[in-house]
């Protein structure tokens, strides 16, 4: 049985395709490759984009599209995916696929382009307490990105700049327009670029460490989204955090799409 | 699950938790409903398919200013939601 998972975010498309396969007589699910990741095409509304991400996942995975036994949605547009069967929020994904991925994670920490958020999770991947900032986005992605164009660094060099830093510039800021001009003010005073990259990453570390706590730490902690590839913000969450180790599955910005995906094959109808 | 609706800004934070376990058998007649002046609450079919009581999406950005009517400046001994739900389920950060 394949099933689909689809997650709807701010900025990107994602799929995942899970297939149940018997290894040796015990159903096993495997997932992999089949994921497409494409960036929210402007000039299409979001149901289109929806159709038009998962059409080229088939295309790409060589699967037709009678197939796919059940589609699940999930992400900020989860509701304008005509074709899902059902929809679960980003939260319930979120949990599902990370304690898939990494069985021992027991809090998730999921920043997205545009919201972070903190999830317990019990061993099932089913959530038991969970926080979101329906109000600031300084805890989230985008953030750190339109920073690092600030400071003219791609992404990968604003994660790679903060780890040569051991400066700690308190950012007192805590919307993402007051914050950008405490930046700016940073740049004109002549700081150097690794301690602006330090600062910011650590301010959206601190933001999303209050919704981890107000959840409360327990067990293994497992980072899931895009700010995983950056190496500064992973370093920043774990001093704020205060844990030596975090879990970072396999391709991140996918583990809510997979939650999905495995959502859908527990489904109803 | 306890499902935390609110954030958290410059001023402090602002949250209100639901313990939505009690909501599955909500022994208060979902007295959470009639009792906030501002209509804040809804019932939802969360992601497991449970009957549940949620704060409404057009409040999670402006709890501090939604509940200043029931938190007057001088201090304030109960709040309509908390006393209205026995069963314990709902908690305000601030
Ligand atoms: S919040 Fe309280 S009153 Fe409202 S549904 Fe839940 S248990 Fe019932
Ligand atoms: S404190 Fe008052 S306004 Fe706020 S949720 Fe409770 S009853 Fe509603």
């Amino acid at each position: 049985m394949i099933t689909a998972g689809i997650d709807m975010g701010s900025r990107t498309v994602k799929v995942v395709f899970l297939e149940e396969l018997k290894v040796d007589g015990a159903p096993q699910l495997k997932w992999g490759v089949k994921g497409k990741h494409i960036m929210f095409p402007e000039d299409l509304d979001a149901d289109q984009a929806a159709e038009k991400a998962f059409n080229e996942a088939l295309q790409a995975s060589g699967i037709a599209r009678e197939q796919v036994r059940r589609v699940v949605a999930t992400g900020a547009g989860r509701k304008q995916v005509k074709f899902a069967h059902e929809d679960v929020t980003e939260v319930s994904a979120g949990a599902k696929g990370t304690v898939f991925m990494c069985p021992s994670a027991r809090t998730v920490i999921d920043v997205g382009a545009e919201e972070g958020r903190g999830i317990k999770t019990d061993a099932d991947g089913k959530v038991v307490d969970f926080a979101g900032n329906e109000k600031c986005a300084a805890g989230a992605g985008a953030f750190a990105e339109s920073m690092s164009r600030a400071l003219q660094l791609s992404l990968k060099e604003f994660g790679e700049a903060s780890l040569r830093s051991d400066k700690t510039i308190p950012m007192n800021a805590q919307c993402t327009v007051f914050a950008e001009s405490e930046v700016v003010s940073l740049i004109h005073s002549s700081t150097p670029k690794e301690d602006i990259a330090k600062a910011v990453l650590d301010a959206v570390a601190s933001r999303v460490t209050a919704m981890a706590r107000r959840v409360g730490i327990e067990g293994e902690v497992a980072l899931i989204g895009g700010m995983v590839h950056n190496v500064g913000f992973v370093q920043s969450l774990k001093t704020a955090l205060g844990v030596d180790n975090m879990l970072l599955p396999d391709m991140p910005e996918y583990v809510s799409a997979l939650g999905a995906a495995l959502i859908a094959t527990e489904g109803k109808a | 699950m306890i499902a935390n609706y609110g954030y958290k800004d410059g001023s402090g934070e602002y949250y209100i938790s639901i313990d939505t376990d009690k909501c599955i058998v909500c022994e208060a007649g979902r007295a959470c409903l009639g009792a906030c002046p501002k209509g804040m609450f809804e019932i939802i079919s969360d992601d497991y398919d449970d009957e549940v009581a949620a704060v409404k999406q057009q409040f999670r950005r402006s709890l501090a200013f939604d509940c200043a009517q029931c938190k007057p400046a001088g201090g304030y001994t109960t709040l309509p939601c908390v006393s209205a739900c026995t069963p314990g389920a709902i908690k305000h950060s601030w």
